[in-house]
């Protein structure tokens, strides 16, 4: 009898460390949210949150913190690496889906695992070496510049964009592909009036996340962008982004300047949770569907 | 003679749908009882809840009452775990789990802990002797089980329940599927099983049912529609449509 | 079917076989390129002594011990957490409002950029709960960042453990603790050890959320407690502030062989876990 209560209490222990486990991941959430607002709301409070992020100068020292260059900053090369990465990544992810044979399979899947792994600081480097002299040679200026940080953050969101694509085109049941050929359609009619369409949403929650990690990378853009706190005014000017601004003086910042950081890592982080949120959602409605 | 199991006024739903309605039958100890009816009519639903195994399908609503021993296997006092012991069940595809034979049969056992009696070599023995497959493996109980033969892999899964030595056996069509001399070599081991344990089986076709059991009952829709003894029921069916389906008009 | 539209396809294909191909060369080129250089740097003397003269000379063994001793806390860590949110997921729970909060938790936190990660780590472990720059420190944040890795990689390892196995556990008469442990437990160790190095892969190669945690010593570290830069730190460092090209190029190359070592081990398994099927 006593044995037999034992194991029933073992089970109901073993769900309830289990949850309790669970449960620390919401409380992470939790806690890294708190922790970010708590250190960075008091500046935003002082300094007035319209002035914060439309402010133009950014001069620690001077009390002066406004970081709209470093909005502009991320959101120009964000969409130059969007521009460069979804093309490139959705055709990888068809040619992985319908077009390479299984031998090309064996090396592309591998690879794009690799692409992943590689740490971004080494990306940065290979850019620095480049990129940045490529363009400063052939294009004049610097180099370190919106445009380089593009290329190379549109190759670090690739491996995002590939999986998450490639995985909602192969999941389409398989006589949307069978039906639509059946029809007499060629082939590349077939995935680009049928399959893509049917897979849009996978798609675009892809597209989103690789935007995300575009906005969140900082070693790389550190190293290729310049940093110049400034409004650019072309492709070729020198940025800084929001991580940027973080990465950079984290190191000796003190005080409100300190908090200035945080508060910066506010703004990053409301952008990065209404991308995920819209990606999330976006997933869901399809599971739904 | 005692009857092992009464089933009483059973309902069963899935969610809304209604799989098994009002149904009442008593299994006899000792004997072999074949549950026949066309797919969908709500048998494997019956043997699933015959051990609980229904509880772990979501969403589902019983009413009525099961009694094993004349004891309610719902009942708060007893233990799930404890009934499947006594009531163990063999499902309509082999499932040998991804381990040796040895450790495939003497799984339940282990899981029980009697360590008061024999050793586990002799349970496994006594096991697969019974379930006629012990010749066929005696000198290779460490290869995967996932290694055997359909058939042999079946009458491993047979072994694995009777390891237990459990008081019930349930049978989800063992067979389908399987050659000839598994099915054969099945069937005469239940015939000797018997003895010992009550037997439920769904039958994968009328003729199995008719060579081995004692006793026949017929479901349609979730309905029981007729039992009895074997000869009665296939010689004399009171109900046409226990006729038309052991004539082979449909199912 | 027209002409045109057959040569729109053969257009197409041949398009995005080059984009493919492109990319693929584009990978070989920078991982080729760091290997070249690099590779003649590596050697035992290399590998085994400490940076001096702030890396200028000397070789990355205390990175690498840095490198190796935030990995393994960070998984340490992380491992429970991650590993019984996803049998939590998997075995415990038929959705619900709870089960909805955790996924989107688990998933916020696999979008939340590193820099953040960094921020919260350097604010919380390194300055509220006092743990200093410090092994630890860089440990505990990097663990909270490959949680959603290991959730999912365990999750998707435990579902696809077969139904059937868990019921014949169950139909003979396991509890649902035993269950798990004896028939689902051994088929979903290989998927779950999968993510596992995929982590590692993760800390190896995480760089910003270290700086701001671990610190940037180069003394070999003697305990947790210290202070340690990680080999993409040290990497980092010596490329920003022009001290040793010659050195970033092996740290590099010391990287890269770790990650591809890290892929090559992850794909094995995968590989045999399905090759075992089932």
């Amino acid at each position: 009898m006593k044995k037999k209560f034992w194991k029933k209490f073992r089970d109901r222990l073993s769900g309830r460390i289990f949850f309790i486990l669970a449960l620390s991941t919401i409380s992470a959430l939790v806690v890294i949210t708190v922790f970010i607002f708590v250190s960075g709301m008091p500046l935003i409070a002082e300094v007035g949150l319209f002035s914060f992020i439309f402010g133009m100068n950014w001069s620690p020292s001077q009390g002066q913190f406004g970081i709209l260059p470093m909005i502009v900053g991320t959101v120009s090369v964000t969409l130059g690496a969007a521009l460069i990465g979804i093309p490139v990544g959705i055709c990888c992810s068809i040619f992985m889906a319908e077009f390479a044979p299984a031998k090309m399979q064996v090396i592309f899947r591998p690879a794009i695992q690799l692409l992943a792994g590689i740490p971004s600081v080494v990306y940065g480097f290979w850019g620095m070496i480049f990129i940045v002299p490529a363009i400063s040679s052939n294009l004049g200026g610097l180099g370190m510049s919106i445009l380089a940080g593009s290329i190379i953050l549109g190759i670090m969101i690739l491996p995002t964009i590939i999986s998450i694509s490639e995985v909602s085109i192969i999941a389409l049941p398989r006589h949307y592909k069978e039906g639509a050929l059946a029809l007499g359609m060629t082939h590349w009619q077939t995935i680009l009036r049928v399959q893509l369409p049917a897979a849009k949403s996978g798609i675009v929650a892809g597209v989103i996340l690789g935007i995300g990690r575009a906005v969140g990378e900082t070693m790389v853009v550190i190293m290729v962008l310049g940093n110049a706190v400034a409004m650019p005014e072309s492709i070729l000017d020198s940025v800084r982004t929001l991580t940027t601004n973080i990465g950079l003086e984290m190191g000796y910042a003190s005080g409100a300047h300190q908090q200035a950081l945080f508060a910066t890592g506010i703004v990053l982080f409301v952008i990065i949770m209404i991308l995920n949120i819209t990606a999330q959602y976006i997933t869901r409605k399809k599971v739904k569907k | 003679m005692a009857n092992k199991i009464s089933i009483n006024k059973l309902n069963f739903y899935y969610g809304e749908k209604l799989a098994i309605e009002n149904l009442n039958l008593k299994i006899p100890a000792n004997e072999i009882m074949s549950i026949i009816g066309p797919a969908n009519s709500g048998i494997t639903t019956l043997l699933r809840t015959m051990n609980r195994l229904c509880d772990l399908t979501p969403d589902v609503k019983i009413e009525g009452d099961v009694l094993l021993d004349g004891q309610s296997i719902f009942s708060e006092h007893s233990s799930v775990t404890e009934l499947r012991r006594r009531v163990g069940i063999v499902f309509d595809v082999p499932t040998p789990l991804p381990m040796s034979i040895f450790d495939n049969v003497s799984y339940g056992p282990r899981l029980a802990r009697k360590r008061n009696k024999k050793p586990l070599s002799e349970i496994v023995e006594k096991a697969l002797t019974e379930a006629a497959l012990w010749d066929e493996v005696k000198d290779r109980l460490k290869i995967p089980a996932m290694s055997l033969s359909g058939g042999q892999q079946q009458r491993l899964c047979l072994a694995r329940v009777l390891a237990l030595e459990p008081e019930v056996v349930l049978l989800d069509r063992p067979c389908s599927g399987l050659d000839p001399i598994s099915t054969a070599k099945i069937e005469e081991s239940l015939v000797e099983l018997k003895k010992k344990f009550t037997i439920i089986i769904s039958p994968h076709n009328t003729q199995q049912a008719a060579r081995i059991s004692d006793r026949v009952a017929f479901m349609l829709m979730g309905k029981l529609i007729e039992e009895g003894a074997n000869i009665e029921v296939f010689s004399t069916p009171k109900d046409q449509r226990t006729n038309d389906y052991i004539r082979g008009r449909f199912g | 079917m027209n002409v045109n539209s057959r040569t729109a396809e053969k257009i197409a294909k041949g398009f995005i076989w080059v984009i493919a191909l492109t990319v693929i060369a584009v990978l070989i080129f920078i991982i080729a390129f760091i290997l070249y250089r690099g590779l003649s740097v590596i050697n035992w003397e290399f590998l085994t002594s400490v940076p001096r003269r702030s890396g200028r000379i000397g070789g990355i063994a205390s990175p690498i011990v840095g490198t190796l001793s935030v990995t393994v806390l960070a998984v340490m860590i992380a491992m429970p957490f991650g590993v019984g949110t996803a049998f939590y997921l998997a075995e415990y729970t038929r959705g619900g409002i709870v089960t909805r909060i955790i996924r989107f938790c688990t998933e916020s936190l696999a979008g939340i950029p590193s820099i953040i990660y960094g921020l919260f780590g350097f604010i919380f472990f390194v300055d509220v709960l006092g743990l200093d720059w410090s092994i630890l420190s860089g440990g505990l944040t990097v663990a909270i960042m490959i949680l959603p890795t290991l959730i999912r990689t365990s999750e998707e390892a435990i579902r696809s453990v077969p139904k059937t196995y868990r019921e014949v556990s169950y139909s003979l008469g396991g509890t649902k603790w035993q269950t798990i442990r004896k028939a689902v437990v051994p088929s979903a160790i290989r998927g779950i050890s999968n993510g596992l190095i995929l982590s590692v892969g993760r800390c190896v190669a995480e760089t910003a959320a270290l700086i701001m945690t671990a610190g940037d010593e180069l003394v070999m570290p003697r305990s947790v407690m210290d202070s340690s830069r990680t080999m993409a730190v040290h990497f980092y460092t010596l490329v920003m502030e022009g001290l040793s090209e010659r050195n970033a190029y092996g740290t590099a190359a010391v990287l890269i062989i770790l990650v591809f070592l890290i892929n090559v081990v992850a794909n094995a398994m995968i590989n045999r876990f399905v090759a075992k099927g089932r």
